[in-house]
């Protein structure tokens, strides 16, 4: 998630792969045999360019470091490297009791959308006399993105449960787009997720296989993706109501060239062990 | 297209504002800039045949270079007498599909036993896209809108197509994006009047298979729609076997080390 300001202006005519603008973030949503369960990592980047000029312009958090040649290099003109402002927010948002969002993307934006539609909602259930379907919840944010698409850099996934349709997940991808998915994943860590989903999603799971596959999701792309990483989140909700689960990193299995933490080096050579290559 | 309070959620002052003071940061461009699609389809094909028109197109929308949504229907049917394919920003196409339910409604409300044929949804749609475009604010999309309807002289078949910048054409068959370069050549050579079905899928499926193989946002999961005076039918999704048998595609470097 990034949270410094966005700036609307880029180039005009710009290729359409500037599409694939990614956001700092891993988000996923997946329907289960009994309703959704959403997952996010829960790392919050920011970074800015130009602060001499107090003008906090986001560019993509993924762009190298810019030096403006003008300004001559050793100026404090480039990033401020990627600080992570928040390592552990909560990326999931209720919309209403049944309802939760999940956001990438600029955080402010994203924010803002969640207020407004929980705003619209509250009212809407009000009037309505029973809770909001999912997919009214999904069609309000995408009202906002579409309608402000110019000035948003939001990527939601939007999962509830209600009584007519039971458990769904619907995705509202930059620009405000709405697609009804059995699973879906987005923000930047979603990009080395796609061949894990391809591979190993099936419908109808278990709670718990469910549960053990978005945590697995989202902690191999925080593996890898620098703009994600802290706790993995979940949220299952379905006819039963909503639960929270919480993961940090002691909790999550370990990858590809990760090693079991120790309090300290000393631990390890007390452990007895003469070589101290050897864990 | 009257413009809903609904519009400007945000407060128009708050988005005016913004959006002016990312521009002055800017130095200066015009407030409602054309945008750039994000998520977005590829060409879809069409041609007249016998009894009316088909339309095919592949289940994909891309983000950028990434085929990011496979399941996708680019192919809908408008009121009783016409289908409508959309490629570029899929958001867009969602969106005018939804202008197009309005127009259908209130057509349908009239109750004076005539409903909206293909011309007038095409006419309707050049309307909406070149307005559009006159605001510098397009609806970034090239739409295929084919249908029949009775007439005075029998069925009367339709084909056209607009696009983002409101260019609008009738003809025997539409291709847009890739397709343009892919698969008119195609048509042209091999389309006649009168074809049967069996032969316009043929014909059309060919040209898939041409755009599966050179186009890098086109998937392997296709749509067939058709439209006949009995009404739509968009049959379900399929995929197409490839051919990869070609001697030099096994041998590439017999011949010269490198296949260079």
């Amino acid at each position: 998630m990034d949270s410094a300001f966005t700036a609307s202006s880029s180039a005009v005519g710009e290729a359409p792969t500037s599409g694939e603008h990614r956001m700092g973030t891993t988000i996923v949503g997946v329907c289960y045999n009994g309703g959704v369960i959403l997952g996010a990592d829960s790392r919050t980047s920011t970074g800015t360019i130009r602060f001499l000029l107090d003008l906090h312009v986001l560019w993509d958090v993924l762009a190298l470091p810019w030096v403006d040649s003008a300004w001559g290099t050793g100026n404090s003109v480039a990033d401020l490297g990627m600080y992570v402002a928040n390592r552990a927010s909560d990326k999931i948002t209720s919309l209403t009791d049944n309802v939760y969002v999940c956001r990438s993307g600029s955080a402010a934006d994203t924010q803002v959308i969640s207020d407004y539609v929980r705003y619209f909602l509250h009212q809407h259930t009000i009037q309505l006399g029973q809770p909001a379907t999912v997919k009214v919840a999904a069609n309000l944010i995408r009202l906002l993105a579409y309608q402000n698409k110019n000035m948003l850099q939001a990527g939601m996934i939007v999962g509830g449960w209600d009584k007519y349709e039971g458990g769904q997940i619907f995705s509202v991808p930059l620009g405000g787009t709405i697609l009804k998915q059995s699973f879906a994943i987005g923000g930047s860590g979603s990009s080395y997720l796609y061949a894990l989903l391809d591979h190993e999603w099936r419908d109808g799971m278990s709670q718990e296989e469910a549960e053990k596959f978005v945590v697995k999701a989202v902690s191999l792309a925080m593996a890898r993706d620098g703009a994600s990483g802290g706790v993995v989140r979940t949220v299952t909700i379905n006819a039963d109501g909503v639960t929270k689960n919480f993961y940090p990193g002691n909790k999550l299995p370990l990858w590809h060239e990760e090693l079991e933490p120790h309090n300290s080096l000393l631990d390890i050579l007390a452990g007895g062990s003469p070589d101290p290559m050897v864990q | 297209m009257e413009e809903q309070k609904w519009d400007q959620p945000m407060g128009g002052f708050n988005a005016a504002s913004r959006s002016q003071m990312a521009e002055a940061a800017a130095g200066g461009e015009e407030s409602q800039r054309t945008l750039y699609p994000y998520v977005t389809g590829t060409s879809v094909i069409a041609l007249k045949y016998k009894d009316g028109v088909i339309m095919a197109c592949d289940t994909g929308a891309s983000y950028g270079s990434t085929l990011r949504y496979k399941s996708v229907e680019r192919i809908k049917a408008v009121g009783k007498h016409s289908l409508i394919g959309g490629s570029g920003e899929f958001s867009d196409f969602q969106e005018i599909l939804r202008y197009l339910d309005e127009l259908t409604l209130s057509d349908h409300m009239w109750d004076d036993g005539n409903s909206l044929g293909p011309k007038e949804i095409h006419s309707y749609l050049t309307r909406v896209m070149y307005n559009r475009r006159n605001k510098f604010d397009p609806l970034w999309n090239a739409l295929v809108l084919g249908g029949v309807k009775m007439g005075p002289k029998g069925a009367e078949k339709y084909l056209g197509m607009v696009n983002m910048i409101g260019t609008h054409f009738e003809e025997n068959h539409i291709a847009t994006g890739f397709g343009n370069h892919l698969a008119i050549p195609i048509l042209r050579a091999e389309w006649s009047e009168d074809m049967t079905f069996e032969e316009a899928v043929k014909l059309v499926e060919k040209c898939l298979l041409v755009l599966l193989y050179r186009d890098r946002s086109s998937i392997n999961k296709f749509q067939v729609a058709k439209i006949t005076t009995e009404g739509a039918t968009i049959y379900p999704p399929y995929s197409l076997k490839t051919f990869w048998g070609f001697s030099h595609f096994e041998n590439p470097a017999q011949g010269a080390v490198g296949s260079w």
